[in-house]
């Protein structure tokens, strides 16, 4: 028996097939062909300045859909990511807006930097909270995250009486210029949210690769009892995917809110589950346990050209919702064909 | 090798037959053109190693998955099962060694799942219920139908499938490994169930592990090997020497306790140690345990099951809390120390059930292996891939793990091999004291031999080591030293010259039943 070490090395990696491929890199062939059909449909589709706004769209979705990756990643859900990046917007804006300390008898203007790191904890509070009801008190993560996106956008409501914060921009005399910055800059020609985006992957690319704490969230995503008899902290790894998921929603907040120069409390509906389609297509599993950066990011990029490419032939609005509910279809049914034939090998 | 397959005799006549029948799973041949009989009104034993491609052909003839070539003949005329339904109709049932219950639903429910009773206003429950009763009446089980099956100990669910088995009525019965989970005494009234069964013509299939315990029921028996048939002999030509000789090709002894060396300072002391039932019943699963184990010091916990043994082993390695009592790991009390800092201090646990606590299904073989030593290839904030690499060809090549290379699925490993990841995943940490929970569970006679010279090897080195089993024969062969734990306390205590039958009275067993 003990000859039998390592034999019949890589033999399945050798049965290379077409098929095989176009499963695999679905997601990829599926950018590939929305960009050569739209190329051909329009002459303005395929061209860098196009590419680049198009970019900066798909960036709020792909950073949402980044912390969504690591909650899916642990088997959970996060419903709340919407409304956290609304609830960050409206924080971001009031204070940018100054904020009044009544019994000083002052209005305090904090500087830029210090927005964007207050909104950030912010976020990633709310996250946490999450992540405590999840880990600690056993609360499904549909129904905690489900209830805190309610609190959520009601907070966000609540704070502004439902009403939109307009000017952004600070003032020069106040010395909080510059919030703008994140949503319209561009840095070498790219815009900055584009940059943000592609830097936020490449840290949670390497975390998932290469940190223990990767291997601790494929671990306990893939069997929980498992994981835990083997010595992961599966709480400690649960809290910090919720965090960092409510603190990725804060950042796509600021970015949006920057992108509009404008803050309101019903930004972001609907965006938690334009982030799970993007972790979907992009070959992740619902169970847990499966699921790559690159995947989520063809996946955002899939749904962001395929709806802008739409706008850009004049097609309706209403079309492109259909379109996107079918490939979200088409992505889960992949997903099923390609996890269901290793599970039969088993 | 010796016996050839097609020169038996006439033995009645043939219910269900393949002839050649061989399946692959792309590069690998599960079964290489094999050949079986089953006979009316017998039992037919299939042994063979893991891997050798027992479960295939079984899942073949009851059919749960078709061949890639060859024919099955039921009563004389070929025929293709569409799926496990369609076999079930034709009056072919297969008890699986892994359950396939659903935890969440009654016994009730598990046994009729699938072809409930319909009356006049629906599911006709009071019946189905009467029928359970019936059956658990004859396995002699005391489970009451309406108990949900996760609330029920893995005996007890494994007899719960033999119920489900049972209750269709087959003509022909096909069980995998059903007695890896069950007492002495439910085996017992398992033969009697199976002895009763002939005498109504049914036919049996039976796969083991165990020599002794298939002797004493079976006709015949065949030995599959690397998917081919390798031997066929009636009941009266097989014994010890002729199962060893063509299960293994050699000659294997699984030995005796490592002995020419002295033990080593206490590793782990239990001091008092009650553990509170964790589905919240009001009693303890382990009364008051007290242990000293020595460096060097193999102890064998032996005791049914149920007997506490599970909980006491996961409140040592902190999965479960103690009430009351001390666990001191060489020198130092861990009562508060969270799994993690345990398993650091070098304190491990190879969990029972390798599918639910043991292996990550979604990761690699040498993932797998590496799980629980994380740390020790990572350096600052990153991961060491040729420091981990170098982990997981050591493990592979350490426990023997039959595997195209540590990147390969999980699942695409035979049970014997799944268990030897398990095993090497927890030495890869070190351990100065490792806790094996029924380790030899479905796997077979090659791999147990294997196992069991592993813990040899590193005993001899100063590790301890805690093996709980329900099998007295392996404590025999591997213990310095055996605990009988009987409803959470020690019954008794013995040195590794006590007979068997003393172990299993003292285990609240009766012999004689």
């Amino acid at each position: 028996m003990s000859d039998t070490t390592i034999s019949r090395a890589a033999t399945p990696k050798a049965s290379f097939s077409l098929g095989r491929l176009l499963l695999e890199g679905r997601a990829f062939f599926a950018l590939i062909a929305i960009i050569a059909v739209f190329s051909f449909l329009s002459p303005n589709y395929l061209t860098v300045g196009n590419f680049l706004i198009m970019a900066s769209h798909v960036a709020i979705y792909g950073i949402l859909a980044i912390g969504m990756l690591l909650v899916i990643l642990n088997g959970g859900i996060d419903l709340s990511v919407g409304s956290i990046l609304a609830l960050s917007g409206v924080m971001a804006g009031a204070m940018m807006q100054g904020i009044e300390l009544q019994a000083l008898g002052i209005i305090l203007y904090p500087p830029v930097w210090a927005v964007v790191v207050l909104t950030c904890v912010l976020g990633a509070l709310v996250g946490a909270v999450n992540g405590v009801l999840i880990a600690w008190f056993k609360v499904p993560a549909f129904v905690a995250t489900l209830g805190v996106m309610y609190v959520a956008r009601g907070v966000a409501l609540l704070l502004t009486n439902g009403l939109t914060y307009n000017n952004l921009s600070g003032s020069a005399d106040l010395g909080n210029t510059g919030f703008d910055w994140l949503g319209f800059n561009r840095l070498g020609g790219v815009p900055i949210s584009v940059l943000v985006l592609a830097g936020i992957a490449v840290l949670a690319g390497l975390m998932l690769s290469r940190s223990a704490f990767g291997r601790w969230l494929y671990a306990s995503g893939g069997n929980e009892r498992a994981a835990d008899l083997s010595g992961v902290p599966v709480r400690r790894v649960k809290i910090t995917v919720y965090t960092l998921s409510g603190m990725l929603s804060a950042v796509a907040g600021l970015v949006l809110s920057s992108q509009l120069t404008s803050a309101g409390p019903t930004a972001g509906t609907t965006y938690e589950l334009t982030a799970i389609a993007a972790v979907v297509i992009g070959g992740a599993a619902l169970t847990g346990g499966r699921g790559t950066v690159r995947g989520t990011m063809l996946g955002a990029f899939v749904i962001g050209f395929l709806s802008d490419g739409l706008v850009i032939i004049g097609v309706s609005s209403y079309w492109q919702t259909v379109f996107t509910g079918a490939v979200i279809v088409l992505a889960v049914l992949m997903n099923s064909i390609q996890y269901g034939s290793r599970a039969r090998k088993g | 090798m010796t016996d050839i397959p097609n020169a038996k005799p006439d033995l009645g006549e043939v219910v269900l037959a393949a002839r050649n029948v061989a399946k692959s799973y792309g590069q690998i041949h599960a079964l290489k053109g094999v050949n079986f009989d089953i006979h009316r009104g017998q039992v037919t034993t299939l042994f063979g190693e893991n891997g050798a491609g027992k479960s295939t052909l079984m899942k073949i003839l009851s059919g749960v998955i078709q061949p890639t070539a060859g024919q099955i003949i039921l009563d004389g005329a070929a025929v293709a099962f569409d799926n496990s339904t369609d076999a079930r109709n034709r009056g072919i049932s297969i008890i699986h060694q892994e359950l396939s219950l659903a935890p969440n639903l009654s016994v009730r429910d598990n046994i009729f799942m699938g072809r409930e009773i319909m009356g006049p206003g629906g599911v006709d429950f009071a019946e189905e219920e009467r029928q359970t009763r019936k059956l658990m009446e004859g396995l002699e089980e005391d489970i009451d139908p309406l108990t949900p099956v996760e609330e029920l100990r893995l005996g007890q669910q494994q007899i719960v499938e033999i119920a489900r088995a049972l209750s269709v009525d087959s003509r022909i019965l096909i069980m995998d490994e059903p007695t890896s989970a069950l007492s002495a005494t439910e085996v017992e009234v398992l033969f009697k169930v199976i002895r009763d069964l002939k005498s109504k013509g049914v036919s049996i299939v039976y796969i083991s592990h165990h020599l002794e315990e298939a002797l004493q029921i079976t006709d015949h028996a065949v030995v599959l090997r690397d998917g081919t048939m390798t031997a066929y002999a009636p009941r009266a030509e097989i014994d010890l020497e002729w199962f060893v000789r063509n299960m293994v090709g050699e000659n294997y002894d699984l030995g005796s306790p490592p002995g020419g060396y002295g033990f080593g300072n206490v590793a782990l002391s239990l001091r008092d140690v009650t553990v509170p039932d964790p589905k919240g019943a009001d009693f303890n699963v382990v009364d008051r345990f007290s242990l000293d184990v020595r460096a060097g010091e193999v102890v064998c916990i032996y005791g049914l099951m149920g007997a506490g043994r599970t909980e006491l082993l996961e409140t040592v390695a902190g999965r479960l809390r103690a009430s009351t009592g001390e666990v001191v790991l060489e020198g130092l009390e861990i009562s508060h120390l969270t799994i993690a800092e345990r398993i650091a201090r070098g304190l491990a646990l190879v969990p029972e059930d390798r599918q639910r606590d043991g292996l990550v299904q979604t990761m690699t073989v040498g993932q797998n292996l590496s799980l629980a030593s994380i740390a020790a290839f990572t350096k600052g904030l990153f991961t060491q891939k040729k420091a981990e690499q170098a982990l997981i060809e050591d493990s592979i090549r350490k426990v023997t793990v039959k595997t195209s290379g540590g990147g390969a699925a999980i699942g695409s490993l035979s049970g014997g091999n799944q268990q030897k990841v398990v095993i090497g995943k927890m030495l890869a940490t070190n351990p100065r004291v490792i806790m094996l929970d029924e380790p030899s569970r479905g796997i077979d006679i090659g791999a147990k031999a294997e196992v069991f010279k592993l813990l040899a090897e590193r005993a001899k080195q100063g590790l301890a080591v805690i093996y709980s089993t329900s099998e007295v024969g392996e404590c025999l062969s591997i213990a310095h030293r055996i605990i009988v734990m009987h409803k959470g306390r020690i019954s008794a205590e013995f040195d590794s010259t006590v007979s068997k039958e003393k172990i299993m009275a003292a285990s609240g067993e009766s012999v004689a039943a």
